[in-house]
């Protein structure tokens, strides 16, 4: 990977100017913020659309600005360099990367860099929200400031104790070098460089070109930790008292309980200690909380109770009932001027569960509450907490834990919430964890959408693209809410536009140059009638599988390749630059055999550029494969995947983010979703929900990462879901020649499980007559069965499953 | 309330609990051992994959009152130490692949990894494609590919390290037994 400049790229200078202070502590501490960017001009591209001047990483930077200040490296006496990052790690690389930033700009090795989550500072006001992939975007300068800050200090120290000029000294592996051969610690440094009031300093950066991990592949700082299972998350966390705490949840979708009528009988069962009611509410998901010695004796005791339930907000309903109201609120297209194609396509709810359910540990006395979550948005929790709770904000402390995968989820703090008003109700602690079942069934889903998409055209050229996109209102009562309010003025059409559309007009993109552009968002439903977030990612996956299945159709249409097409309308010269990258890495083009064949999708958001190229096989064999438990369907057999970011931090971390986002991308236009029936989603299980497993996992995945473009780094978090979401459908297309139209193209297939009950709300855990199955081995082994055994070698070939009938409800 | 006794990681543990708790459970709640992940506790997603006496099984589907004394149970924790190593090859190629992100399903992948390729080996033969497909742990942050890679990088290590006893030599596994119990109580439970 290429880290210093390339003459042959044209790299903007950063709009961005910095300060840095050294802050009074008893060792050094040196901060920096970000003075707010000067206005970008204007794109001056043929079309322009509002993202194109201002996006949604412009708007969380400018957020972050005023109060970045308090982005503090700190230079122990040990001589290692700690950071508290105001973000949350959830799986997407942030931390590794900001140990990349320091250890560059100080000449610290990595290994001594100690990078933490911070607690939620209300003081960090709005630099403390982990969305919008904006994490490295918002923070590298800073980041940078801070440490070359600190390691200017560190060299003024050294002058005067080796009693050498500055111009003879250097920095390398944690240490300050003279010219005369002599070295001193950033130990012995660390309290000599300290000051006791807060100096304001010109931070002397150094050039990209003397960067040396920045650019280069560098394996996660946590993945020790991860393989050995010695990873701390929130459920790992046991304060004093607190013991495993679940809650028995409504039949329908946020139905709320009533009473629990066995109360004695429910208090009797082995293990358990508490039992509450907890009323329903736009935070709290609520039912009757049960805590105990083990979650298992919660599961046993919620299997056990008899609740009486109020209605649920979404009664009776079922999926066709939600489409039909979004294709009545569809925005009228203006009268087209041209020739057109036209398509409706429709977006089914999909869960935004991480392999974590919903999770978290609350102390609550009477004057104080500490909790332990894995919180995106930890300073609107501490206050939402506090009110909760009657307390005041200073009373409540977050604690941000690790997180297994968040995927927007943690953007909200559900169980945060949940946990804190158990805890109150039953005077004890309590580690609440959500049972999968019910993160599925009640947890927060993708709103369901239509996007409509139409294309006017004039012989061989296109002259319009519309786009009405139109879906279940999504919940933006988090703290990216709060950001937008606060930043109202600075947001394109804002005194027209509530949240959800502020984010849409920041996000939507069509990157072509398709003449006048019109991408419209309309919301249907109060925005808590379903559980709702901004499952990664917001809105791009759909509107941009929508917008591609039509470039796909157009190039049909005129006759030309659907690369060619993209390339010939593409906007500007960072996105022919990745569509040329994939089409030659991913060989496009190429004869495939019938049943099979490629698909192509291109993305442009956060700052980034992404190309996609995949392969899949429809072929009868593949798709009627029997999978136990499980959908098989149709398998993509080969993702190439190229991603320009601008400015590529730690481009193994970037491929990770690009291979998860392709495993999305291919779920999300095959097979994950939620089926709304009578009130509730039928989907209780992975094997239920059928996210990508590795029986549909593509044997062959390449992610190149582009040379550095600018000098600004991008998000990466969510930019791969929309472009291989896209190829996948395309795909599709050519491989069946069927249009889909339906995502996932799985929907309205026969279900492939038979849904789990609704009382009880959960499943009992699986007994397994473990002593038998070992008796039965000891059998097979004496029989010498060995040959047979062999012969069901192979889990995928036994157990001819066939697709259970739905059961009636 | 009845004692169990078990070997766990290599050690003679007692836990006193009912007997139907499930494996997990006590490993998590009560001893305090947290490498075992809970992700649906319905023997699907595999995060809690452990081994019982070599065997990959999930510990969310396994009653404390069913072990015997002598049952040894493994749980990532142990690993290193049952090949009495700093880390167990598969480990390493984990890291070498730089396998995880969140790293919340990873303790069950490897788990159920070290499972596969013994398994595939006592039958004389190295892991395939097919084998790889069987895998059902689920990972939703999508590190699958790497998870294939890591595991034919780590088969290697093993068979470097000799740790990977010849065929026929081996104390066989019932291949597809830890599936056919999955199916038979998914079925029942519904
Ligand atoms: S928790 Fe045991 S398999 Fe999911
Ligand atoms: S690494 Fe996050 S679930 Fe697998």
């Amino acid at each position: 990977m290429a880290t210093s400049t390339d003459p042959l790229i044209e790299r903007p200078v950063s709009r961005r100017r910095f300060i840095a202070f050294l802050v009074a502590g008893p060792t050094l501490i040196a901060a920096a913020r970000l003075e707010r960017p000067a206005a970008a001009s204007a794109a001056g591209v043929p079309t322009s659309q509002p993202v194109d001047e201002y996006d949604l990483s412009d708007l969380l930077n400018d957020a972050a600005a005023p109060t970045a200040n308090l982005i503090r490296v700190v230079i122990e006496k040990d001589g290692s360099v700690s950071f508290a990052m105001p973000r949350a790690e959830v799986g997407q690389g942030i931390t590794t990367a900001a140990a990349m930033i320091i250890a560059d700009e100080l000449d610290v090795p990595l290994s001594q860099i100690n990078i933490t989550l911070a607690d939620a500072e209300p003081q960090l006001v709005f630099n403390q929200l982990t969305g919008g992939s904006n994490t490295i975007h918002s923070i590298y300068d800073p980041l940078r400031a801070a440490a070359a800050a600190a390691r200017g200090a560190l060299l003024q120290a050294a002058a005067l104790y080796l009693n050498q000029p500055v111009s003879q000294l250097s920095t390398a592996g944690g240490a300050v070098l003279s010219s005369l051969g002599q070295t001193v610690s950033y130990a012995t440094l660390s309290t000599k460089a300290a000051v006791s009031k807060n100096t304001l300093v010109k931070p002397n950066l150094k050039p990209h070109s003397a960067q040396q991990l920045v650019g280069t592949p560098q394996r996660r700082i946590d993945a020790l930790a991860a393989v050995t299972g010695t990873k701390v998350f929130a459920m790992d966390i046991t304060p004093p008292g607190a013991l495993p705490t679940m809650v028995c949840r409504a039949p329908t979708l946020n139905g709320s309980a009533r009473s629990l009528n066995n109360e004695a009988e429910i208090l009797a069962m082995p293990g358990v200690t508490d039992v509450a009611v907890i009323p329903h509410s736009a935070h709290i998901n609520g039912g009757v909380a049960v805590r105990a010695a083990t979650f298992g004796q919660c599961i046993d005791a919620i299997r056990a109770m008899q609740v009486d339930w109020a209605p649920g907000t979404a009664e009776g309903m079922y999926a066709s009932d939600v489409e039909s109201q979004l294709i009545k609120s569809e925005l009228p297209m203006t009268p087209a001027l041209g020739d057109t194609i036209d398509e409706r396509f429709v977006f089914n709810f999909r869960p935004g569960d991480p392999l974590e359910t919903n999770c978290a540990v609350a102390v609550v006395t009477k004057d104080s509450a500490e909790i332990w979550s894995s919180l995106k948005a930890p300073i609107w929790a501490q206050e939402k907490i506090a009110s909760l709770l009657g307390m005041q904000v200073s009373q409540v402390t977050c604690h941000v834990t690790q997180g297994g995968g968040s995927f927007g989820r943690h953007l909200f703090a559900d169980a945060a919430f949940e946990s804190a008003v158990i805890a109150q109700k039953m005077g004890k602690p309590v580690k609440l964890m959500w049972h999968r079942a019910d993160n599925f069934r009640q947890g927060r889903v993708h709103p369901m959408c239509t996007s409509r998409v139409r294309m006017t055209y004039s012989g061989k050229n296109i002259i319009a693209f519309d786009q009405r996109h139109t879906s279940v209102a999504t919940d933006f009562s988090h703290g990216l809410g709060e950001i937008l309010s606060a930043y109202a003025a600075t947001l394109p059409d804002a005194n027209s536009l509530g949240y959800s559309q502020s984010i849409f007009l920041l996000t939507a993109c069509s990157p072509y140059n398709f003449g006048p552009t019109t991408q419209l968002l309309e919301e249907v439903y109060p925005y808590d009638k379903f559980n709702t977030s901004s499952v990664r990612n917001i809105y791009s996956p759909d509107v941009r599988t929508a917008g591609e299945l039509m470039v796909d159709k157009m190039a049909a249409l005129q006759g030309v390749d659907r690369y060619q097409f993209r390339r010939d309308y593409a906007r500007d010269a960072r996105m022919v630059a990745v569509l040329d990258k994939v089409a030659e890495a991913a060989d496009w083009g190429r004869t495939m055999a019938p049943g099979t064949a490629q698909g192509i999708g291109v993305h442009r958001e956060y700052k980034g550029y992404a190309a996609c190229v995949v392969e899949i096989d429809c072929t009868p064999r593949t798709v009627n494969r029997v999978i136990p438990n499980g959908y098989g369907g149709p398998r993509v057999t080969k993702v190439t995947f190229v991603v320009d970011v601008g400015l590529p931090i730690n481009p193994l971390g970037l491929q990770a983010q690009m291979m998860g986002g392709s495993m999305d991308g291919i779920a999300q236009a095959l097979s994950y979703s939620l089926h709304l029936e009578d009130g509730y989603f039928l989907e209780a299980s992975w094997d239920d929900t059928a996210y990508t497993r590795q029986w549909n996992t593509p044997p062959d995945v390449n992610v190149i990462v582009m040379p550095p473009t600018t000098n600004e780094p991008g998000g990466a978090g969510e930019l791969g879901v929309a472009a291989s979401m896209a190829a996948t459908a395309g795909a599709y297309w050519k491989a069946t020649g069927i249009f889909p139209t339906r995502f996932p193209i799985n929907y309205a297939e026969p279900l492939w499980f038979t849904p789990y009950p609704t009382v009880p709300p959960i499943p009992a855990s699986p007994t397994t007559e473990y002593a038998s199955v070992i008796a039965q081995e000891q059998a097979d082994k004496a029989a010498g069965r060995r040959a047979e055994r062999e012969k069901h070698a192979h889990h995928t070939t036994r157990h001819a499953h066939h697709s259970a009938k739905r059961k009636d409800h | 309330m009845p004692t169990h006794t078990f070997i766990l990681n290599g050690k003679r543990v007692s836990v006193d609990c009912p007997d139907d708790v499930h494996l997990l459970w006590v490993l998590r709640d009560l001893l305090g051992v947290h490498g075992p992940k809970y992700g649906c506790g319905l023997t699907v997603c595999k995060a809690c994959t452990s081994l019982i006496n070599g065997v990959s099984v999930q510990l969310c589907g396994v009653l404390v009152g069913d072990l015997k004394p002598t049952d040894e149970v493994l749980t990532i924790e142990g690993l290193p130490g049952s090949v009495g190593k700093a880390l167990h090859p598969l480990q390493q190629a984990w890291l070498d692949y730089d396998v995880a992100q969140c790293g919340y399903c990873q303790p069950g992948e490897i788990m159920h990894a070290v499972a596969l390729i013994e398994e595939a080996h006592a039958a004389g033969r190295r892991v395939n494609e097919a084998d790889l497909d069987s895998f059902r742990n689920v990972c939703r942050c999508g590190t699958y590919f790497r998870i294939r890679e890591a595991i034919k990088a780590g088969e290697q290590m093993m068979i470097d390290q000799g740790l990977l006893k010849k065929p026929n030599a081996y104390d066989p596994i019932l291949p597809g037994r830890e599936l056919k119990r999955e199916h038979h109580h998914n079925r029942a439970a519904r």
